[in-house]
């Protein structure tokens, strides 16, 4: 790999940029393709790029053949977030397993004695009202939300927010009981049942989970379970 | 600790090849770029190498680094990419294989070429 290729695909990366690196296996030449352009060495059709950036979209590195030999197309996608709303005793192990898992994490509580009284190694913390903070982050379909406050003051806000985003996954703590009752303040804002049913509560998987650690870990499990289509999506 | 589990990323392959190259290190980087069956690290997965033959990353799971390891060592030394095939049904290629039933395929090329 050049040297300038790889520092172009490097700062694409740092930027958050949606990126893929084509690569001809046989000669080793390559090629930058972003949603906008390309750049490099290797001469492909319109339509490769085409093909390039269409797996941008679907974040799935692929491969396919030309007359000059095998195009390797590697998408690097910026890492999926994890939305952590209330910086309670769940919110750290839930953010270390979070980062472990590759997730870009931010835990968002406006009540600053929260936020700040925790250890949060490598975690964006927000200070921000639920719904503006999330707002403000413009959740996607690689996005993860989850509220831990049992407050409706904080929690309602942000699943009001969140239902309106194409997260990938959103999960509220808290019992069947206030579940329940959430779901009826969130219906009387005007979400649809169909809508109310993308949120997982009481959330995670049931494995019996009573520590923070272990809630966290059946919360991590439904997560992964839900973005790798994962037999369990309790 | 924290090191080695960042290494594990995708994200931050690339940014440890970027820091041994900045050290003066010749480096090379392999990727996965086909399987087939149940092969332990999916399309993408990348190992950075040094001109010593250190390693971060995975293509494996441990089967195949140690013959990976070796022709990046050797793309260090020559500047040729090349095409890596492993798997138990191709064992006249190479002596090691996937344990797991699996075949993958993998890139190796020097960075800085």
């Amino acid at each position: 790999m050049k040297s300038a290729v790889f520092d172009r695909l490097q700062a694409l990366r740092s930027a958050a940029t949606p990126v893929a690196l084509l690569t001809n296996l046989r000669s080793g030449q390559q090629l930058i393709v972003t949603a906008t352009g390309s750049e490099g060495d290797l001469c492909l059709d319109v339509d490769m790029i085409h093909a390039a950036q269409e797996a941008i979209r679907t974040d799935e590195s692929t491969s396919f053949e030309t007359p000059a030999g095998r195009i390797f197309v590697h998408v690097f996608a910026p890492p999926p977030r994890l939305v952590i709303v209330g910086a309670v005793h769940i919110a750290e192990p839930l953010a270390r397993m979070g980062a472990l898992a590759g997730y870009g994490v931010t835990i968002v509580d406006p009540r600053r004695a929260f936020a700040g009284s925790q250890g949060f190694r490598d975690v964006t913390v927000s200070g921000d009202w639920p719904d503006e903070a999330l707002e403000a982050l413009v959740p996607d379909m690689r996005t993860a939300i989850v509220t831990l406050t049992h407050d409706p003051k904080l929690d309602d806000p942000a699943l009001d927010t969140a239902l309106k985003s194409p997260a990938f996954y959103i999960g509220a703590l808290g019992s069947r009981k206030t579940h329940a009752a959430r779901l009826g303040r969130l219906a009387a804002l005007g979400h649809e049942q169909t809508a109310l049913s993308r949120i997982h509560g009481p959330v995670g998987l049931d494995i019996g989970a009573l520590s923070p650690a272990e809630i966290a870990l059946s919360i991590m499990a439904q997560i992964t379970a839900v973005r790798r289509g994962g037999a369990t999506r309790a | 600790m924290s090191e080695s589990l960042s290494e594990t990323t995708p994200h931050d392959i690339l940014a440890t090849a970027a820091a041994w190259r900045g050290a003066g290190r010749g480096v090379a980087l392999a990727t996965v770029v086909t399987t087939w069956g149940s092969s332990p690290r999916p399309v993408g997965s990348q190992l950075v190498v040094d001109d010593t033959g250190r390693f971060a990353g995975s293509v494996s799971g441990g089967c195949i680094e140690g013959a990976v390891i070796r022709e990046a060592v050797d793309a260090i030394a020559t500047g040729r990419p090349r095409l890596l095939d492993f798997g138990v049904t191709n064992e006249q290629a190479w002596e090691v294989g996937l344990a797991c039933g699996g075949k993958v395929q993998v890139f190796v090329e020097r960075l800085g070429s």
